[in-house]
């Protein structure tokens, strides 16, 4: 029983140690929010974990202890996130995606797109001919009001 | 082995320290402040088993949520002055 309890606190020790490595060396609040909660979540879980084995008479308050850290780090994580994000805290320059931006891009884009598509129905009838455009020349001749087509086909 | 976990946490809570002084954002001090809060837990769970006192477990707790409140209070102070 104590050899557990002694070497989850020795686990819990070492990741609350490199979680605050990782708070030192990451180079973006997102990146420091991920190891500095997460990282110190295990190490107080374990910690936590291992006063129910050293320390007996107090292993119900203890297990309290971590389901309170448990349930309490990742809201206060998630909430300094969101905060953080919301204030326009920029992202490291080495960051490769940003999916929350990405979603409110592309969002703006298909309602651009919807628009076009809502305030020129000609010209969105003319886009559907340029994509099987190799045929225009054939089929030139035979449609009046395709002369737009071979146009537009030149210009794609 | 006590004694391990107490300079492992000793050294989490310096460098937890760094950043709180040298973060450039306000975020990255209040990432800081509430790590050093889960750390300072951890230390009085830590400090309970050294002495044999189940009643500290009790300080932890309480410290626990402490430290959690304010984080989130903070937080969402902030996330409403920005708007």
């Amino acid at each position: 029983m104590t050899v557990i309890g002694q070497i989850l606190l020795l686990i819990g020790g070492i990741f609350l140690f490199l979680g605050s490595l990782g708070l030192v060396r990451m180079p973006d609040v997102y990146n420091r929010l991920q190891t500095g909660t997460k990282a110190s979540t295990l190490g107080a879980m374990s910690i936590g974990l291992s006063a129910i084995f050293l320390l007996p008479g107090a292993a119900g308050k203890a297990l309290l202890f971590v389901v309170f850290i448990v349930l309490a780090n990742p809201i206060a994580s998630n909430t300094l996130g969101r905060s953080a994000y919301l204030s326009g805290v920029k992202l490291a320059d080495e960051s490769v995606s940003d999916e929350w931006g990405a979603q409110d891009e592309s969002a703006a884009r298909s309602d651009a797109a919807r628009r076009d598509a809502a305030s020129g129905p000609a010209s969105s009838g003319a886009a559907p001919g340029v994509a099987p455009g190799a045929i225009p020349d054939a089929v030139s001749g035979a449609a009046p009001g395709g002369a737009a087509d071979p146009k537009s086909g030149k210009g794609a | 082995m006590m004694t391990i976990a107490l300079i492992l946490i000793g050294l989490a809570a310096l460098l937890t320290v760094f950043r709180l002084i040298k973060g450039p954002s306000l975020f990255d001090r209040l990432v800081a402040s509430d790590t050093l809060s889960v750390i300072g837990a951890a230390f009085i769970v830590v400090i309970a088993e050294i002495v044999q006192t189940t009643s500290y477990v009790d300080v932890a707790l309480v410290y626990g949520i402490a430290g959690f409140l304010g984080t989130v209070t903070i937080a969402r102070f902030f996330l409403r002055a920005s708007k």
